[in-house]
C-alpha cells in the first residue's frame, strides 16, 4: 500500500439542480388531478438533453477537478453556496453528478450529519444499532464497540432510557460516539462540528485528529480556519462551484482570506434557495446603530440584526447567533431568548427583526464572522446560516492596540486591590 | 502540488478497476437493480423493519392490538350490513368467515402499500443524508407489516376454528398468496413511492386509490357473482387471486381460484418488476427532491 497512493480522484465533476419549483398547493382533490395531469404533460415534452445554461437551473459544481493521497486530510473551504455540501453528496454516493467521474480506492464512511435515522422513542441502545447499520457497520461490529461507544458518550446510567428524555449534550454526543467508531478507510465529514456546545466541539476535533494521525484519509468540510489550519495537510477552496484553489492547506487558507478576508456586513437570502421550514432566516446585517457598516472601532458598539419569517406558530422557537473569530474560534454565543433567562419564545407567523448589541471594548481587534440559526432548542433546526456576516474590529479605538494586550476580548475591567494582611 | 485546479487527463485514470475500487458517474435511463447490493445491506433492512415495528404502537393505549382491531371490527360491520340487512350470498360459508377471512390478507395489503407509497417521502432525512440502496426503504415498509399480518392470521384460524370450519391441508398453499399479497403491495407501492417524490399528489390520491380498489375486490361480495367467463379477467386484480385463494384454502370456499390465480400472479409480477425499474429510474434524483 504506497502512500502517494490517489484514492480519491475527481475529475471535470458538475452538478446541475433545478431551481424555482413551483410550489404544490392542492386544495382539492380536483385541483391535485389536474395539476398532476398538467405536470405529466410538461415532464413528457421537457427536453431530456444536458442543456448547458437553461433558466430555472443552477450548477452547483462546474468541472471540479482535484485529488487526494492516501493518509491525506483534506480540508474543504468556500462560502456559502459554494458547492461544499454538494460534492460531500456526490462523494457519499446520496446524488449523482451531472457530468464527470469520481475514482474511489478503498471503504467509505461518511458523515454529513450526527445522529441521521435517530428516533426518539427509541433507547439509547437501540439507536446506536440501528444508526450504526445506517452508517454501513455490521451488528457484530456494532456489538464489539458497543462499550466504547457508550463510554465515550458518557451515557452508561441512561443507554436504556429512550432518546427522547435525554438532554441536548448527551444526544449529541452519543450520536457523534457511533460515528467515532466507524472505521473506513476514507472518511467524509461534513460541518458536523457546527452543533453542541464548546466542549462537545473539542471532542469532537480530537476524536478527528486521532483519525486523521492513524493514517486514514480524511475529507472535511468547514467554516472554521483554525480546525482546518490545524488538520489539514491538504485544501480545496471553492466559490461558486469552481475550484478557486488547491493544494497545501496553509496556501489555500492564505488565499481564502486574502479573497474574502474583508468584512461582508449583509447578507439577504435568495428566495430561490430559501428552505420550505417554519422559521426561515431573510436577513442579517451589522449595523453601527442605523446603516450597515463593515469596520468599527474598538470603542463603537456593534448591532447585529437578524431577520425572519415565521410561516406557522411554533411553541417554542429561538434565535441565536454565534460569533467566530479569524481564527475559527467561537467567541461568543446568545440566544432570542437566552435559555439563561428565559424559556424559548411561541412565535406567531409573521416577519420579525431581531437586534443584539455587541458592547463597546468588548472584542479584540480582528476579523469576526457570525453564524445565526432559528431552532427550538434540543429539538429541531429550522434554518442556519453559516458565516452569514462578517466584520472586523479595527485597532484604532481598542485597548488592545494601546499596550498589544492578548486575546480575544479587550475589556476595560475595574482591577480592587485589598492588602490581604490588613486584618 | 500547485495551488489552482488541476485537470486531469485521460490517461491518468486506470484502465481498469480493481475490486475495491468505486466510480461515481452520471447514469441515464434504465439501470440493474443491483440486488446483490441490496443483499449486503440486508442487516439494514433487518433494522429498518426493526424500528418502524418498535415504534408502531409506542404510545398507544391499545398497542398491538390495533392489528387484530381493524380486521375484526370491519369483520363485524360487514357481517350486519351485508350478511345479515342486504343478504349477501358468500358462497356456503357462513358471512363473518368469508369477510375475515378476506380481510386479513386485505389489511395488510392496504396498509403495505399505503406505508411504503410514502415511505420515500418519509424517509428523507435519511436519504438526504447517507447512501444505502433505496430500495431497502418501501421493502421495509411492506414487511414491517408482516407482524400484525401474522397476528391477524393466528387469530383467524382460531376463530374459524370456533366457527367449525377446521384447518385442511389446503392451508400449505398459504404461504404463497402471501406471498402474492405483498408482490402487489410492493410492486405498487414502489411505483408510488417514486412518484411521490416528485408528485405530492399521490398522498391524495392514496386513501382514494385503497378504497376504490377494496371495492373492486371480492371482500363484501363473492367473485361468483360474475359470469364464469369473465372471472380469469376478474383475476387483473392481484387481490382477487389473494382472497380467493385465503377463502379457497382457510374457509373451504368450492370455487377453485386456479384461472384467476393465474393471471393474478402474473400481473403481480409485472407491477413488481416494472415498479423495481421505475423506482430504481427515479432514485438518482430522490435526494435532491424528498
Amino acid at each position: 500500500m504506497r502512500m502517494d497512493e490517489r484514492v480519491i480522484i475527481v475529475d471535470k465533476l458538475s452538478k446541475r439542480y433545478r431551481v424555482g419549483r413551483p410550489q404544490s398547493s392542492h386544495n382539492t382533490l380536483r385541483d391535485a388531478l389536474t395539476g398532476a395531469a398538467r405536470r405529466w404533460a410538461q415532464a413528457l415534452q421537457r427536453p431530456r438533453g444536458s442543456g448547458e445554461d437553461q433558466p430555472g437551473f443552477h450548477w452547483a459544481l462546474r468541472d471540479v477537478s482535484f485529488e487526494v493521497r492516501r493518509g491525506d486530510v483534506a480540508g474543504v473551504i468556500g462560502r456559502n453556496g459554494a458547492g461544499k455540501s454538494t460534492l460531500l453528496k456526490i462523494l457519499s454516493r446520496i446524488t449523482e453528478p451531472t457530468k464527470g467521474r469520481v475514482v474511489i480506492r478503498g471503504r467509505v464512511g461518511s458523515l454529513l450529519e450526527v445522529g441521521t435515522g435517530f428516533h426518539p422513542e427509541l433507547t439509547g441502545r437501540e439507536n446506536v444499532f440501528l444508526n450504526g447499520a445506517i452508517l454501513g457497520m455490521k451488528k457484530n461490529e456494532i456489538a464489539r464497540s458497543f462499550d466504547s461507544i457508550v463510554a465515550f458518550a458518557e451515557v452508561e446510567k441512561f443507554i436504556d432510557t429512550p432518546v427522547k428524555w435525554y438532554s441536548n449534550g448527551m444526544y449529541l454526543r452519543l450520536a457523534f460516539a457511533v460515528a467515532a467508531h466507524l472505521e473506513p478507510e476514507i472518511l467524509i465529514i461534513d460541518e458536523v462540528l457546527a452543533v453542541g456546545d464548546l466542549q462537545f466541539q473539542k471532542k469532537c476535533l480530537g476524536k478527528m485528529g486521532e483519525v486523521a494521525k492513524s493514517g486514514r484519509t480524511v475529507l472535511f468540510v468547514s467554516h472554521n480556519m483554525g480546525a482546518v489550519a490545524r488538520m489539514c495537510n491538504t485544501c480545496l477552496l471553492l466559490d461558486g462551484g469552481k475550484v478557486v484553489a488547491f493544494g497545501r492547506a496553509h496556501d489555500v487558507i492564505a488565499t481564502y482570506q486574502a479573497t474574502y478576508g474583508s468584512a461582508c456586513p449583509e447578507w439577504t437570502r435568495d428566495p430561490k434557495r430559501t428552505p420550505e421550514s417554519a422559521v426561515t432566516l431573510l436577513r442579517a446585517r451589522v449595523l453601527d446603530g442605523c446603516a450597515p457598516r463593515g469596520t468599527f472601532r474598538g470603542h463603537e458598539p456593534i448591532t447585529v440584526e437578524i431577520e425572519y419569517q415565521v410561516r406557522e406558530p411554533v411553541a417554542d422557537c429561538a434565535i441565536s447567533a454565534r460569533v467566530y473569530s479569524g481564527d475559527g474560534a467561537v467567541v461568543m454565543s446568545t440566544s432570542d431568548p437566552d435559555p439563561a433567562g428565559a424559556p424559548a419564545l411561541p412565535r406567531r407567523p409573521g416577519r420579525f427583526r431581531g437586534a443584539f448589541v455587541i458592547p463597546a471594548h468588548m472584542l479584540a481587534p480582528g476579523n469576526y464572522s457570525v453564524f445565526i440559526a432559528a431552532h427550538s432548542p434540543n429539538r429541531q433546526m429550522y434554518d442556519a446560516v453559516e458565516n452569514a456576516v462578517s466584520f472586523e474590529v479595527s485597532a484604532a479605538g481598542s485597548l488592545a492596540a494601546m499596550d498589544g494586550r492578548l486575546g480575544y476580548f479587550a475589556p476595560l475591567l475595574k482591577w480592587v486591590t485589598t492588602p490581604c494582611d490588613a486584618g | 502540488m500547485n495551488v489552482h485546479g488541476i485537470s486531469l487527463g485521460e490517461r491518468d485514470l486506470p484502465p481498469k478497476p480493481p475490486a475495491d475500487e468505486l466510480v461515481i458517474e452520471p447514469s441515464s435511463g434504465w439501470i440493474a437493480l443491483r440486488l446483490d447490493e441490496l443483499w449486503r445491506y440486508r442487516e439494514l433492512l433487518y433494522f429498518l423493519v426493526w424500528r418502524e415495528i418498535k415504534i408502531r404502537y409506542k404510545q398507544t393505549v391499545l398497542g398491538v392490538a390495533w392489528a387484530l382491531l381493524q380486521p375484526l371490527f370491519t369483520m363485524l360491520v360487514f357481517s350486519l350490513f351485508f350478511g345479515r340487512l342486504a343478504k349477501m350470498p358468500s358462497d356456503g360459508i357462513p358471512y363473518p368467515v368469508f369477510s375475515l377471512t378476506a380481510l386479513v390478507p386485505w389489511t395488510f395489503f392496504a396498509n403495505g402499500l399505503t406505508q411504503s407509497s410514502n415511505s420515500i417521502v418519509a424517509n428523507a432525512s435519511l436519504i438526504a443524508k447517507v447512501y444505502f440502496p433505496r430500495l431497502a426503504v418501501p421493502i421495509s415498509a411492506v414487511l414491517s407489516g408482516v407482524v400484525d399480518f401474522a397476528l391477524a392470521l393466528l387469530l383467524s384460524i382460531g376463530f374459524l376454528y370456533c366457527y367449525g370450519v377446521p384447518l385442511t391441508m389446503r392451508a400449505l398453499w398459504l404461504p404463497l398468496f402471501c406471498l402474492l399479497a405483498f408482490a402487489t403491495a410492493l410492486g405498487v407501492g414502489l411505483w408510488l413511492s417514486a412518484l411521490n417524490v416528485e408528485y405530492r399528489d399521490i398522498r391524495f390520491i392514496l386513501p382514494f386509490l385503497v378504497q376504490f380498489w377494496m371495492y373492486s375486490t371480492p371482500i363484501a361480495y363473492p367473485s361468483s357473482l360474475l359470469p364464469d367467463r369473465w372471472r380469469p379477467f376478474y383475476g387483473i386484480n392481484p387481490m382477487v387471486g389473494v382472497v380467493e385463494g385465503f377463502r379457497w384454502s382457510l374457509a373451504g370456499a368450492q370455487t377453485e381460484p386456479g384461472g384467476m390465480l393465474a393471471v393474478s400472479s402474473a400481473v403481480a409480477v409485472l407491477l413488481l418488476v416494472s415498479g423495481a425499474f421505475y423506482f430504481r429510474r427515479m432514485e438518482r434524483t430522490f435526494a435532491d427532491r424528498v
